[in-house]
């Protein structure tokens, strides 16, 4: 599933002054604050994107024909964050990662690309603008800590955006899918029927529900956990100093 | 004879939670363990993990207290394994399930296929020859649990029968939906490639049994003695040689065998995933094996000879 509020809770330690970090080296850091930077960038573009055509077409139906290329790109290129944890450059869990971006990269790819008929859709608009807003501030939220110069705006909006966004994109992303499943059994879209020489059967609309029924105990640990993490995070507010 | 006493400790909060007095020094930390048991009875020996440090690792049931690195007054702190479960429990019901899910695949019990085709069986013979293998292969899981293997360890926690048999007999029913079905295709070679994979099979089956009689007689009836595996006189176990976990490397052969015998890709999936566990188990062993003995064989590899 595709948490807008993704990430790790281990970033949120970077902060605390008096815990030992064993950060990555400075290429590495170097490097991530570029990766980071250019992600910030690329999700600032799509929304400006998506502000453009509003105001140009004077409705927000169809608006993703006008971020359709921007959307692939970023979206996609966060697949190197699953490279990162792997190398070791960022403190998060290999698999954590890869479930949420492949998630992402499933909706954008499996979902809305393949299945034209959506594209049109209101839901995509409703996670493409949840994930825009989380992927702002949580790409300039990692720049700005490794830089250690972390304004406490974006570290709340961090913690705080996602108790809309969350659902937004959840509710996006599940209706989004659950129009595509008519296109998907009438087409037979990626599915392969018996009988074959690999004695092997896949259904990709019976997939996609089961995706679907999949978000009922995931979305609520992801929920939850983030807002475990706000407590952890901004709970002391007295006690951390404001970053200049 | 000097008595011991000792103090058990929650391993995280720290409170007293058991004081024994009048410990014999000879004393093993299994007959501890009894003893915490009577103070704690929701605690029984095998969920209770006995260490001299909170972080420490775990003390073995047979360590005796008196060579212990502890004064006449004792500290042990103590972790919560969670419920357990026997390995025997485990290891027979996950592979009771593959066995009986399977047969109700192949004799094509009510609402798995279409109706027309409830209680029919399949007109390839391959589709037979398979369901013997599996069968087989599970019956003698079965038998070598109950008469074979020793084990090292007692319990594992509970929730791993959950783990296990969701991946057995899910993968079980996954393969056997396509081998048993009414569309089911044959092999591309037919008879010479089921052939080729049947003699395969049959090998690996034999190989890895003579593997398991290997490690059995390693290890006296009751103990849990560790020594270095060697080929003896049955030419199955001469692998030995090259490689650390030969079971696993026949075990993967056997099911090479299999997905080459029913050409299928469910089967293939499950060889992959199984082989991708067992070399992770191999590799382990094999990492143990090179620490516990100083002249163990340099020439053997984990799993596969020479490659892995």
């Amino acid at each position: 599933m595709s948490a807008p509020a993704m990430g790790t809770s281990k970033t949120a330690h970077t902060d605390s002054s008096h815990k030992k970090k064993k950060g990555p080296g400075t290429l590495a850091t170097a490097y991530l604050v570029i990766y980071n930077v250019v992600m910030t960038a690329g999700w600032l573009v799509i929304a400006v994107g998506l502000v453009r055509a509003y105001l140009a077409r004077g409705s927000y139906h169809g608006l993703y024909y006008s971020i359709e290329k921007p959307l692939k790109y970023f979206q996609t290129g966060a697949l190197l964050e699953i490279l990162h944890c792997a190398v070791g450059i960022v403190p998060s869990s290999v698999v954590l990662t890869g479930f949420q971006v492949m998630s992402r990269v499933f909706l954008t790819w499996a979902v809305t690309h393949s299945v034209r008929e959506v594209q049109s859709e209101d839901s995509v608009l409703l996670f493409v603008v949840a994930w825009t807003v989380t992927e702002i501030i949580r790409y300039s939220f990692y720049t700005f800590s490794l830089l250690n110069h972390l304004p406490y705006l974006i570290k709340w909006a961090r913690y705080t955006f996602f108790f809309v966004l969350y659902p937004m994109g959840v509710a996006g992303e599940l209706l989004t899918i659950y129009a595509a499943l008519p296109y998907v059994q009438k087409t037979g879209l990626y599915s392969i029927t018996l009988p074959n020489n690999y004695n092997f059967s896949f259904d990709y609309h019976t997939f996609l529900i089961l995706v679907m029924i999949s978000y009922i105990p995931l979305f609520p640990q992801l929920y939850f956990h983030m807002i475990r993490q706000r407590k952890k995070v901004l709970g002391h507010v007295e006690e951390y100093s404001k970053v200049e | 004879m000097k008595h011991y006493e000792v103090e058990i400790l929650d391993a995280k909060t720290k409170d007293k939670l058991c004081f024994l007095d009048k410990v014999e020094p000879n004393a093993t930390i299994g007959e501890i363990k009894s003893m915490f048991h009577k103070s704690h009875p929701q605690w029984y020996p095998a969920r209770q993990s006995i260490r001299l440090d909170p972080k420490g690792k775990s003390l073995k049931d047979e360590d005796v207290l008196q060579h212990l690195p502890v004064g006449t007054t004792a500290t042990f702190y103590f972790r919560d394994l969670g419920a357990q479960i026997s390995w025997v429990t485990v290891f027979l019901t996950e592979y009771a399930g593959p066995l009986l899910i399977y047969l109700m695949f192949y004799f094509r019990v009510p609402f798995i296929y279409a109706p027309k085709y409830d209680f029919t069986t399949s007109k390839h013979w391959v589709v037979h020859l398979a369901c013997m293998c599996h069968s087989f292969h599970y019956v003698k899981r079965l038998l070598e649990t109950l008469f074979v293997h020793r084990f090292s360890h007692g319990t594992m926690p509970l929730r791993n029968i959950f783990k296990n048999c969701t991946y057995y007999w899910g993968f079980a029913a996954w393969m056997a939906y396509y081998i048993n079905h009414p569309l089911y295709t044959p092999p591309t070679y037919g008879e010479q490639q089921i052939r080729l994979a049947l003699t395969v099979f049959l090998f690996c089956q034999i190989g890895n049994f003579s593997i398991h009689i290997a490690l059995r007689n390693l290890r006296p009836p009751g103990s849990k003695t560790r020594k270095i595996p060697y080929p003896t006189k049955n030419p199955f176990t001469w692998i030995f040689l090259l490689v650390s976990c030969p079971n696993y490397t026949y075990e993967l052969g056997s099911w090479l065998g299999f997905t080459l015998m029913t050409q299928c890709l469910p089967v293939a999936a499950f060889t992959l995933v199984g082989f991708i566990q067992m070399t992770v188990w191999a590799k382990g062993k094999h990492r143990s094996y090179l620490k516990e003995f100083r002249d163990y064989p340099t020439l053997r590899s984990p799993i596969l000879p020479f490659i892995l």
